[in-house]
């Protein structure tokens, strides 16, 4: 008896939370279908030229980025498959998984410190007697920072492809005596291959919703993305029918998208490098050697310069004036409150839609209208991807303009779009640790009777947390690093640590900038590696799990 | 100088492999167109001694002769062997006249000759018109078959097979050692053949090597190791 009230009032919550999910997405979409300005006549209208050039940007830039990230990862992937022994590969590796965790801003302050006019690139130039400097800004730069963040991504996607070749192969392939070539053409390639429309997939959406990079490296309206257009419409130009014609364009873009991603692509499988021992006999040669190792060099270098000069102009900053400046001690505290609150609310949101899930997938012939509820809870996650934040928060900035002053709802919805934004990332976490979980427990608890608190405490929590407070961790730093909610809702009362950082990007105060990178940079690493389960750690716990 | 030795297709001198916890220790040779039986307990170094033949792994010390020639500097691909493994030994992604293909030539570049090998190949094996079908469209002991082909077109004195048949159901385990034996009485070559299997044993082997925590413990005929019951070990193998 007690148990069924349980029950219901867990999938009650799980509804709610759903419900509110949904609607918190619908209201801002159905903002942007039925705004209706007096005097903003909708001439604008759909299909005018600057839409279209914005749209043919986007596109562009985001085709170039999966190339180029695809073209150079495959190099760097077969070298650090091919050197098993290579000094530092696990470093290496880890490398690879940085980025992933890096607010874009820090990024992009990196790459400037290493492509930009006073960089390393440009001075050395100088130095060499090249007087015209090379921009950063525009296209190139935009290139630039997505094959930063993406080519590690495919390159380590790849190198777990490569690493789950049956060992078998590399025996018959040195057996056979073939070439490098060969060996690519049929062992590696075959391999690479049925791997890229996933991680094409992947890396083209990324590029297709960036929205801090292109802000901060783009540099004027001919190198501007959906994402920035809309937001240059409502903070810049109070365009509204411009916005709402780019968050359409937009949302149909990723609809269209993530369709063709589930139709085409098979699931991308996660592959951490490093694990297994692989016992391959090509690539021992001197030249197999020096080619891998330069490839590893120049990734490494890539990734590493941009990163080292975070460090080095931050720690050249007055780290002490920053640390005593109330501006900065705000940002922090709205930054960390923030974080928190929405990390927490997604944690619990999420893990409450999943039990539900659960609980109505239970029976052995679920009824239709459960069945119905679980597949929108596990859809919920494509629904946020379908809106990216900053078109949500278009959304509801039409919304709450006529009810008054936005600024001061700010904080809320700031925070609700941060929990949205984590909810498919911490719903990929979780999923997977509450079903194992409840398949390990649930017959147990149920013949003991265990329910509510009690099994909160002694059986859910004790396995649960780690899981729990990893997503939190993740949670927190995708909050912590955002810019594109607070974008659009910042102001003198609302300044969050990324804004703080932009903001004094742009006033040319940037030893103050530097500072704010390296602090911000170092704390999302810090939750980021928190929130990843490491190979080793998986290990363990699979070995418990057999135990 | 020594006159060169003929009759020996393989031998192991004073090879010592180091491991974490175990040392192997390998000394024997290996008559000419013998079919020899590798076996003995798991993790008495079977495989090991394969892997050392076929240049997969290196000694630490010790000679390693192929046709009385040294080849322990030689890549697996130099040496005159051909390997099959208890599964994998296709890419699973090219069809079956390809896969065989690649033992002709690993760049693919083939003639008209060349494809007429391939399937003369197939014939041979038995898998006629196979040439077209993907590898997980096969069954396991149709597979070990395509491998086999390609042991064939490659054409390589000594054949190494490592548990060739472990995955296969009894049935065509016999199919396949029938097919392996007609095939070694065309070709003459030299076969070893690790199997933990006493059947494999009594119907394919000429001479038996048996292996006790990494050592030769025993190196004689069929007829002589199926009586050494005496031996712990052995009967321990032979389920007497």
């Amino acid at each position: 008896m007690i148990a069924r009230i349980e029950r219901r009032f867990t999938v009650a919550a799980g509804a709610l939370c759903l419900g509110g999910i949904v609607l918190f997405v619908c209201l801002a979409a159905f903002a942007l279908l039925a705004f209706d300005e007096p005097g903003a006549a909708r001439q604008a209208g759909l299909f005018d030229a600057y839409v279209w050039r914005v749209m043919r940007f986007t596109l562009l830039q985001a085709s170039l980025s999966t190339f180029l990230s695809i073209v150079l990862a495959i190099p760097v992937a077969r070298a650090l498959a091919r050197q098993p022994s290579f000094p530092g590969r696990v470093w290496i590796i880890r490398l690879l998984a940085l980025p992933l965790g890096l607010p874009a801003l820090v990024a992009a302050l990196g790459l400037i410190g290493i492509w930009g006019r006073q960089g390393l690139f440009n001075t050395t130039f100088a130095w060499l007697g090249l007087d015209q400097p090379i921009s950063i800004y525009g296209l190139s730069g935009i290139l630039l920072a997505h094959v930063f963040f993406n080519l590690p991504l495919a390159a380590r996607l790849m190198l777990g492809g490569l690493e789950r070749i049956p060992g078998e192969y590399w025996l018959v392939g040195a057996n056979l005596g073939m070439r490098p070539l060969s060996t690519f053409r049929f062992i590696e390639w075959p391999a690479i291959r049925g791997l890229l429309p996933g991680i094409a997939g992947l890396i083209f959406m990324l590029c297709v919703t960036s929205f801090t990079l292109v802000l901060t490296l783009g540099g004027g309206p001919a190198a501007s993305t959906i994402e920035v257009a809309i937001y240059q419409a409502l903070r810049f130009d109070f365009d509204p029918p411009c916005a709402i014609a780019l968050s359409l364009l937009q949302i149909t873009l990723t609809a269209a998208l993530l369709v063709a991603m589930r139709l085409l692509t098979p699931k991308v499988e996660e592959g951490q490098g490093g694990g297994r021992d692989v016992r391959r006999f090509d690539g021992r040669n001197l030249s197999g050697k020096v080619g891998d190792g330069l490839a590893i060099a120049l990734a490494v270098l890539f990734l590493a310069l941009p990163l080292c000069s975070v460090i080095a102009s931050g720690l050249r900053s007055d780290l002490w004036k920053l640390v005593g400046d109330p501006m900065a001690q705000q940002a922090l505290a709205t930054s960390l409150v923030v974080a928190f609150v929405s990390g927490t609310l997604c944690v619990a949101a999420t893990a409450v839609m999943i039990r539900a899930r659960q609980i109505s997938l239970a029976p052995r012939l679920a009824r239709k209208r459960h069945r119905g509820f679980a597949a929108a809870i596990s859809m919920s996650a494509s629904l946020v991807l379908l809106v990216p934040p900053v078109v949500l928060g278009a959304g509801w900035f039409l919304l709450l303009r006529p009810l008054g002053d936005v600024a001061a709802l700010a904080p809320l919805l700031v925070i609700l779009i941060n929990m949205l934004m984590a909810l498919p990332f911490v719903y990929r976490v979780l999923e997977p640790a509450m079903a194992s979980h409840l398949a390990r427990t649930g017959r147990l608890a149920a013949s003991l009777g265990l329910g509510g608190w009690h099994r909160l405490r002694f059986v859910d929590w004790p396995v649960l947390r780690k899981p729990l407070l990893m997503a939190l961790s993740f949670a927190c730093a995708l909050s912590l690093g955002d810019l594109g909610a607070v974008a659009l809702f910042g102001s003198q009362d609302m300044v969050t640590l990324p804004w703080l950082l932009y903001s004094r990007m742009g006033s040319y105060r940037s030893t103050d900038a530097a500072g704010l990178a390296l602090f911000l940079g170092l704390v999302c690493l810090v939750l980021t590696i928190a929130g990843t389960p490491s190979a080793a750690r998986n290990d363990q716990r699979s070995k418990n799990a057999a135990a | 100088m020594p006159p060169r030795d003929t009759e020996t297709a393989i031998r192991l001198g004073g090879v010592r492999v180091q491991f974490d916890k175990t040392e192997l220790r390998f000394d024997c040779a290996i008559r000419q167109g013998e079919i020899v039986a590798i076996t003995g307990a798991s993790g008495s170094g079977k495989s090991t001694l394969l892997n050392i033949v076929a240049g997969f792994e290196m000694p630490d010390a010790g000679a390693v002769e192929i046709l009385g020639e040294d080849v322990a500097s030689r890549d697996p691909a130099e040496r005159p062997v051909s390997v099959i493994f208890q599964e994998h030994n296709l890419f699973s992604h090219l069809d079956v006249a390809t896969n065989i293909a690649l033992g002709i030539d690993p760049a693919l570049r083939l003639g008209v000759k060349e494809r007429g090998k391939v399937a003369s190949a197939l014939m041979r094996v038995g898998l006629e018109g196979f040439g077209k079908r993907l590898p997980p469209t096969l069954s396991g002991g149709e597979r070990q078959r395509v491998a086999l082909a390609r042991a064939l077109v490659r054409r390589r004195p000594i054949l190494l097979l490592d548990e060739p048949f472990a995955a296969l159901d009894p049935g065509l385990r016999s199919g396949m050692t029938s097919l392996l034996l007609d095939l070694h009485a065309q070709e003459g070559n030299t076969m070893l053949i690790v199997t933990h299997h006493p059947d494999d044993v009594r119907a394919l082997a000429d001479s038996v090597i048996f292996l006790d925590e990494g050592r030769v413990l025993l190196h004689e005929s069929k007829a002589q190791f199926l009586d050494h019951t005496d031996s712990p070990a052995v009967a321990r193998f032979l389920g007497k």
